[in-house]
Order: structure tokens, then C-alpha cells, then sequence
């Protein structure tokens, strides 16, 4: 995160124009602040409709072309952009890659989303095992050892880290 | 008056035979027996304790004044020390608290899990999951999905991941979440019941494996299966006391599996003859449970039985 934290830190590509006063950065701040969860799901949208990865600066500019429900609304700074992608990534929402001086960013699909959430909330409860049936438990080094004496070096590719030869049984 | 210790014995009892009988019984009629036995046996108990405090709370002068009845018939009738009522009240207390806690706890993350699988569509019910990690869990709901990494996946040939996947098919299809759940509120409610629930999580474990053993009509592969699985998975850092077990054979297998985890004990299990029909043993534990059931009854009907005798003394 360390970089695009502070919504003025540099983290943008060259040219991109940084917002003026600060005192016009506080008035915008609470409008923003409860637009926040909205801007979010738009924001999400733009980046699932997307074909490839985009730069903070991308996503602002789809999302000022974007046809406005609740009528107009204000140019977002870029910094407000980057503020919510940064925001979304440590949520874990989007994935992000480096380009350049900056990232651009991708949504993380559905399926994994669901299954590294479902960790994150089912991992918090004591009794996340008992919630989730897991296919094996973890085993202690001593489990390890009796499970190959028990199987015999019947245990396929096992063993170690599994490679590409790893597809034969 | 002993017949109100009979509950709060039994469980302990229950609690030393779990593992064994987990280890002895069909899995399924284990899952079902050890599940009932746990509830029923948390009730008896819960019954007994709220007895106990009911004994030494008639004798407080204004609760005998409400209901009218004598309290030095009360004490007369009562051998229960004052101390002894105040620890049951506050043992029953605990047990309740502890048994809404994980009552929310558990209803969330179902609840939690029940909506992320509605919000899953994926083909064939199963989930693969990209990145490094190796996983394989079945996720409760309505309907329930699988979800399994793309590298686990890799790394099983066809006939692994129908073993794996006949294994999650199982834990679904049955339910096995609620009889977890159901168990571990019972030991909830009574501490001395939590070797029952792992029984219980143990049996739902070895449940899926002999539906997976079925579906594939081979216990060694499925054996193989959760042994290639859970090496890749690899150990964790949990330490395990404990001391090693010898091996008399490469062949036929003979470890100690005393102090194992679920691991080793399942793929045990699996290498030998299928388990069979305990009928006598089924009955044996179902009647020593139905006796905690019929102890506490009778305590029961000896409270109202003193608390009408002291109502008599006081209004003649």
C-alpha cells in the first residue's frame, strides 16, 4: 500500500494534475467521504467491464464518462481515485500490478474472491474447521511420517512441491 | 437424591468413550449416535444443574413465602449444601451463556457461508480456485459448492480428484455441517462433551471417506488420495506431543495410532476391512444415555414430589 496511501503522495503517472488548495481538499473531503461506498461499486464496474488492466488515471476517465443517475457530479481528483483503488486492493478486490512509476489494476474474479474471503470471515471464528468441511486437516510432522509408513510410498507424486510431472497418479 | 449426580456423571463418561467408539462404529450410525448423545446428555445435564440450584434456591425464606410452601420441610427433604446449589446455578449460567455465544457464532458463519455459496456459480457445483495454495473444502448452502485449487487439482490424476470430489459430495449432500454444529453446542453447554464433538468431527470425516470408497468401489485409492493430499498440504506447525509409534511390516501395517491425528487414523481406517453394523454396541451406548435421560426425570419428579409435601406442611 506504503506509496498510494496519503491521497497526495506521487504515485500517479507523469502529468497527471494533483489537486490545488487544501482548504479545497477539506470541502470536498465530506462530500466524498459519503459518496465513498458508491464510488466504490462504480469504480468496481468500470474495472469488470474493462478488457485488460487500468491505471488510476483510466478509471478516472471512464468514470467521468459515465452517464451520472443522481445527476452531475464534480470532477473526482485523480488523487480521490487513486484514494479508492488503493482502498479496494487492501480489501482485496482488486489485484494490481506495477507499470511504470505507478499500478494499474484488476478486478479479482468472483470465485477466488469468494473462496479467500470466506477464509479471511470464516478464519476469524474459532470454529472455522467445523463451518468449512476441509478435505484434510493439518497434519504434525508426526502425522506426516506415520502417513507414509501407513501408505507405504504409496502416496503418488507426492512428497514434495508439486511440479508439472506432478499430473501423473 | 444420587440420581441427580447420574447426569453429570454420564457425560464424563461419554467424553472418555468418544474416541473409541468413533474408531469402532460405522461411521454413520458414530456421526448420528455420538450426535443425539451429545444433545440428549448436554440436556440431562443442564436439567440436573438447574435442579441442583432449585433445591438450594426453596430454601430462601421469601421465595418459600411466595410459593407457599415450608421451608424447614424443604431442608428436611434437602441434603444438597448451599455452596453446591449457588455452583450448579452458576455452572448453568456459564453453559447457557457459552451455548448463545456459539449459537451466534456458528449461525453467522453458516450464514456467512450459506450466502457466498448462493453468490457462486460455477460448473459442475465445483469451484477452482487460482493461486498457490492447497485446498480442498466443501462450503455449506443451499445448494452447497466445492471448492478446490487449481493446484491440488493439477496434482491429482482422474481417478484422485473423483475420490476428492465423491469426498466433498458426501459432506454436502448428508449435512455434515449441522451435525458438527449440533455437537459442538452440546459441548457448549457442557465442557466434558467436547471430546464428543471432535468425535463427531472425526465421523463426518470418515463418513464422506466411505462414500468416496464407494463411489469409486476402491478404499486404497482413497486412502492414497487424502495421503497424497494432506502431504502436499504439508505439516503444521503445530507442535505434537507425544511419543512414536513402531512398525512391524512394510506390508501390513501396524503403527500405533493412539496419540495420531485424524489424518493417519482415517487412512488407517480406509486400509482395512469396511467397518461393520455394532448393533449390540449401538444399544449398549443408547441405553446408558437414555438412563442419564430417565435419572434426571425422576430427580425431577422428587422436587415436586418434597416441594407438594412442604406446601402441605405449611397450609395445614
Amino acid at each position: 500500500m506504503g506509496e498510494e496511501g496519503p491521497p497526495l503522495a506521487s504515485a500517479g503517472p507523469p502529468g497527471a494534475e494533483q489537486p490545488a488548495g487544501a482548504a479545497e481538499r477539506q470541502a470536498a473531503g465530506a462530500s466524498e467521504r459519503r459518496a465513498a461506498g458508491a464510488l466504490e461499486a462504480e469504480i468496481l464496474a468500470i474495472l469488470r467491464e474493462a478488457d485488460g488492466p487500468l491505471s488510476p488515471g483510466e478509471v478516472r476517465q471512464r468514470l467521468a464518462a459515465r452517464p451520472q443517475p443522481g445527476g452531475p457530479r464534480g470532477e473526482l481528483s485523480y488523487s480521490t481515485v487513486v484514494t479508492i483503488v488503493s482502498r479496494l486492493h487492501a480489501k482485496g478486490l482488486l489485484a494490481r500490478q506495477r507499470a511504470g512509476r505507478g499500478f494499474t489494476y484488476t478486478p479479482v474474479d468472483d470465485a477466488s474472491l469468494a473462496a479467500s474471503r470466506m477464509s479471511q470471515v470464516l478464519g476469524s471464528e474459532h470454529d472455522h474447521d467445523a463451518v468449512l468441511s476441509r478435505f484434510v486437516s493439518g497434519l504434525s510432522s508426526r502425522d506426516a511420517r506415520l502417513l507414509r509408513e501407513l501408505l507405504g510410498g504409496d502416496t503418488g507424486p507426492a512428497g514434495g512441491d508439486p511440479g508439472p510431472a506432478g499430473e501423473r497418479g | 437424591m444420587w440420581l441427580l449426580y447420574l447426569p453429570l456423571v454420564i457425560p464424563a463418561l461419554a467424553g472418555a468413550a468418544a474416541r473409541p467408539l468413533a474408531a469402532r462404529l460405522e461411521p454413520r450410525h458414530a456421526t448420528w449416535l455420538l450426535t443425539t448423545a451429545a444433545v440428549a446428555l448436554a440436556a440431562c445435564s443442564m436439567a440436573a444443574l438447574a435442579l441442583l440450584a432449585a433445591y438450594a434456591a426453596a430454601r430462601l425464606p421469601f421465595l418459600a413465602a411466595a410459593g407457599g410452601y415450608s421451608t424447614a420441610v424443604m431442608r428436611r427433604g434437602d441434603p444438597i449444601p448451599a455452596a453446591g446449589g449457588v455452583a450448579a446455578a452458576l455452572a448453568l449460567t456459564g453453559g447457557a451463556v457459552a451455548v448463545a455465544v456459539m449459537f451466534r457464532n456458528r449461525a453467522r458463519a453458516l450464514a456467512e457461508s450459506y450466502r457466498r455459496a448462493a453468490g457462486l456459480h460455477p460448473e459442475d457445483g465445483i469451484v477452482v480456485v487460482p493461486g498457490p495454495a492447497i485446498e480442498a473444502y466443501a462450503l455449506p448452502g443451499l445448494p452447497g459448492r466445492i471448492v478446490v485449487s487449481g493446484r491440488l487439482l493439477d496434482c491429482l490424476d482422474d481417478r484422485r480428484r473423483a475420490a476428492l470430489i465423491a469426498h466433498e459430495q458426501a459432506h454436502l449432500a448428508s449435512r455434515h455441517h449441522l451435525f458438527s454444529a449440533v455437537a459442538r453446542l452440546a459441548a457448549a453447554a457442557n465442557p466434558l462433551l467436547i471430546p464428543v464433538a471432535r468425535a463427531v468431527d472425526y465421523t463426518v470425516e470418515r463418513w464422506a471417506d466411505e462414500h468416496a470408497a464407494a463411489v469409486t468401489s476402491d478404499r486404497r485409492l482413497v486412502a492414497q488420495t487424502i495421503g497424497q493430499v494432506a502431504l502436499l498440504a504439508g505439516t503444521s506447525r503445530r507442535r505434537v506431543a507425544g511419543m512414536v509409534l513402531g512398525v512391524l511390516g512394510p506390508r501390513t501395517p501396524r503403527v500405533s495410532l493412539a496419540w495420531a491425528g485424524p489424518v493417519p487414523r482415517r487412512v488407517a481406517a480406509l486400509l482395512t476391512a469396511p467397518p461393520r453394523r455394532q448393533t449390540v454396541l449401538l444399544a449398549a451406548c443408547t441405553v446408558i444415555v437414555l438412563i442419564a435421560g430417565v435419572a434426571a426425570l425422576l430427580a425431577a419428579r422428587d422436587l415436586h414430589a418434597l416441594l407438594e409435601l412442604a406446601q402441605g406442611t405449611r397450609s395445614r
